[in-house]
């Protein structure tokens, strides 16, 4: 899986391209941890690039969005969420836990 | 090399899973590796596609499966091994059926409780989400411990079945 990285002033763009499944997840998690890590609380995720999430990948987003929100500090958002991946992000009952844009440049306008 | 797994199905409730060389049955052999989701996603999208469910329930199957054998992997096997998961398509008028065979350790899916999805985020937990979704996505889902053939080692078998849209 491929992982572009564009750093806002005040937040950070993460596009990840292909599958985010068991195998692909934790390269994910590591990308957003990196983030995180640095101090760095704003994060957009585009998905207009991925084909397939599974279980693996909603985990990493509530593990980030867990990190993100706490005392406040910011928050993971989600931009380009294709059709099959949003409804499984219904399914897990995610929907109310993000907030969701139509294309990444509306995200990083509205962070 | 003989497939250790070959032969196993013999035990098997269904008939149908025993006619290999049907075109209408496929089987495929694999190890307990996360780098194999892509593969048997393949595997299975192909199969749908041919039993005709359309591209949404192509892709409802795919996760489904990937979601199975990823619990195999982390459940019946404790973590990527080179033990063996079988998949088994079966195409037929009413849609496709999957079957998942593995010899790792018994579980059972009743026991997996289903996670609450109403939970704020700070007590979201995870867990028993990939179950949810086999459950949420498939229209029949069955687990059946089965003995080995040959053995008394009782084996994992998971049949799930994506009807056509009528």
């Amino acid at each position: 899986m491929d992982i572009s990285y564009t750093r806002y002033k005040h937040c950070d763009l993460v596009k990840p391209e292909g599958r985010v499944d068991s195998a692909t997840a934790p390269q994910l998690a590591k990308s957003l941890d990196d983030i995180t890590k640095a101090g760095r609380f704003k994060i957009v995720l585009d998905l207009s690039g991925v084909d397939f999430m599974s279980s693996a990948g909603l985990r990493v987003l509530i593990s980030t969005q867990k990190t993100c929100k706490r005392y406040n500090r910011g928050e993971i958002v989600l931009a380009a969420v294709p059709k099959r991946i949003h409804d499984a992000f219904e399914l897990a009952g995610f929907i109310p836990l993000f907030r969701f844009y139509d294309n990444a440049l509306d995200a990083v306008g509205a962070m | 090399m003989p497939d250790p797994l070959s032969g196993d199905l013999s035990g098997s409730t269904n008939p149908q899973s025993r006619r290999q060389k049907s075109s209408l049955n496929q089987r495929r052999v694999y190890t307990a590796q996360f780098d194999n989701l892509e593969f048997v996603r393949e595997f299975v999208g192909d199969a749908a596609r041919n039993a005709g469910l359309d591209e949404a329930a192509v892709y409802a199957a795919q996760l489904a499966v990937d979601e199975a054998f990823t619990n195999i992997i982390e459940h019946a096997f404790g973590g990527e091994s080179l033990e063996k998961i079988e998949c088994c398509c079966e195409i037929s008028e009413a849609g496709l059926a999957i079957t998942l065979y593995d010899c790792g350790k018994p579980f059972n899916l009743a026991a997996i409780p289903s996670p609450n999805l109403d939970a704020k985020l700070k007590h979201r937990q995870v867990g028993g989400l990939g179950l949810h979704f086999i459950r949420k996505l498939m229209d029949e889902v069955e687990f059946i411990s089965t003995p080995q053939a040959g053995t008394d080692k009782p084996c994992n078998m998971l049949r799930m079945v994506k009807l056509k849209e009528k």
